[in-house]
């Protein structure tokens, strides 16, 4: 038997990373914000953590400029896991995105959480080896982001609310219009995919999948078991809790339990079986009262 | 035979191991593949896939499902990629997952790093003419392999690809390559 050698070795294609992303399928991940939090989600079967400087609750109240975190914070909780981990980057900083992949993250979020760093381009992460996730409303957005070589998508709903009606409205919108696509004829296609300004090879290949091209995950506002299972429910392939398992009353439960409904989610028996005696949910915010500037999911285009 | 193959669909790349095995088995094939949410699904498999994802997680849930003894117990063949090759083994380097002690192998997670080490490489594996487009994401290595087990390839770092009796157990993702020669051989192991 001949071994291989390791520089015959192709490191950051397309298949690897949307690979990475097929393995998160079915699982949920968690926001942290520190390794005492990171542990607590693995202990509970999150299959990756986002490292954060604050959850997206705490970045809604202290206002200004959200940034990249700390990369002290970023490596503190890379060295306490097993599980993947990965960081946020601001829309457009390709240079926030060089210093996440330098150090180690495996999957980089391009996400409207972050304020924005660049109104014109999202980052080409084509030109990367860590895979990237980005956030989407609708069809022409995931596509446009799957187009620039996002790995992942997830829908955005409005993080940090604790509401998961946003969340909801995104993952609706682009299964309908993908079911939309069905039976439409190759012309019909083509001028379907200049009216969501997507790329008409992309639109044609959702139309044969019947889905996404890529991995389509949840987030935005998931605060309970009920909410994640209605995410799988409505077809995430998985999803991102951000404020909700943290600022809830009893995290380690709440994380415990947001896994299993996950991992049961068409069992409503075993959903209010976990749902049982979590205390307190993570507090809610309407969505209607946002003032148009404090609506994250209108960040990207 | 009309058999059945389960692919356990707790966490991970479950869509694509049934697919893989649909296209091994072609069109009018008797055999059927199912996911395997519950733990009364397992007793009546021929066969079961072990998928890629995160072992931490499966392992978990293989416990809180009630699925642990049946799985070790499990007299079909097993069928384990990446995470599923963690889980089958005897030994894993790490108290966070619970083996199921089927293979007579020693398991390193993560053995690569991390996503940055991830990789596609052409990999020769015993019984098959041409190398095997092998796709190792986060991949695991096997550091012990017990007297009855067959080593199928190893790259310079270690063993990637073993058989013991009916069961084979992979580093890398044989359901992602779209090439369906090592999905054949256990079919083929197994008079599937």
């Amino acid at each position: 038997m001949r071994i291989m050698k390791l520089e015959e070795l192709r490191f950051g294609t397309e298949l690897i990373k949307r690979g990475f992303a097929s393995m998160q399928k079915g699982g949920v991940i968690m926001d942290v914000v520190n390794a005492e939090q990171a542990l607590i989600a693995e202990e509970a079967g999150a299959v990756a953590v986002m490292a954060l400087e604050r959850v997206p609750a705490d970045i809604r109240k202290a206002g200004g400029v959200a940034r990249m975190a700390d990369p002290t914070k970023i490596l503190e909780i890379i060295d306490a896991v097993s599980i993947p981990v990965m960081g946020k980057v601001r829309i457009g900083h390709f240079v926030e995105a060089q210093v996440l992949e330098a150090l180690g993250v495996d999957m980089i979020d391009e996400s409207e959480v972050l304020t924005p760093a660049d109104e014109q381009f999202h980052v080409d992460k084509t030109g990367f080896t860590v895979p990237f996730v980005c956030g989407a409303r609708n069809l022409g957005e995931a596509l446009r982001r799957v187009n620039e070589g996002a790995a992942m998508i997830r829908t955005k709903g409005e993080a940090g609310t604790g509401n998961v009606v946003e969340a909801v409205r995104h993952m609706r919108a682009i299964m309908g219009e993908i079911r939309a696509l069905e039976g439409m004829s190759s012309q019909e296609l083509i001028a379907r995919a200049r009216e969501i300004e997507a790329p008409a090879d992309l639109v044609a290949e959702c139309a044969r999948l019947g889905r996404l091209p890529v991995v389509n995950f949840s987030a935005g506002g998931i605060a309970t078991p009920a909410d994640a299972a209605l995410m799988m429910q409505l077809g995430a392939d998985g999803v991102f809790v951000g404020s909700g398992i943290f600022k809830s009353g009893s995290p380690e439960r709440m994380a415990k339990a947001v896994v299993e409904a996950v991992n049961n989610y068409t069992d409503p028996k075993v959903l209010a079986d976990v749902s049982s005696g979590l205390g307190e949910a993570m507090p809610g915010l309407d969505v209607k009262t946002l003032r148009d500037d404090e609506r994250l999911a209108e960040r990207g285009w | 035979m009309a058999g059945k193959i389960g692919v356990l669909a707790l966490q991970g790349d479950v869509s694509e191991h049934i697919g893989a095995f649909e296209r091994a088995l072609g069109p009018g094939a008797e055999t059927r593949v199912v996911a395997v949410r519950r733990a009364e699904q397992i007793a009546d498999l021929d066969a079961i896939a072990l998928p890629g994802g995160e072992s931490t997680t499966i392992s978990r849930l293989i416990e809180k499902n009630g699925m642990h003894r049946l799985l070790a117990e499990f007299e079909g063949g097993i069928f384990a990629t990446c995470a599923g090759m963690v889980l089958v083994a005897s030994e894993v380097d790490d108290p966070r997952v619970s083996p199921l002690g089927i293979l007579d192998i020693g398991v390193e997670r993560n053995a690569f790093g991390r996503q940055a080490e991830s990789h596609e490489a052409y990999l020769e594996i015993a019984g098959l003419d041409e190398p095997f487009h092998a796709i190792f994401i986060r991949a695991p290595l096997a550091s012990r392999v017990g007297a009855g087990v067959e080593v199928l390839a190893r790259t310079e770092l270690g063993v990637v690809a073993v058989r013991q009796g009916r069961h084979m157990a992979f580093s890398f993702h044989p359901e992602l390559a779209g090439d369906l020669r090592l999905h054949r051989l256990f079919l083929e192991n197994l008079s599937l």
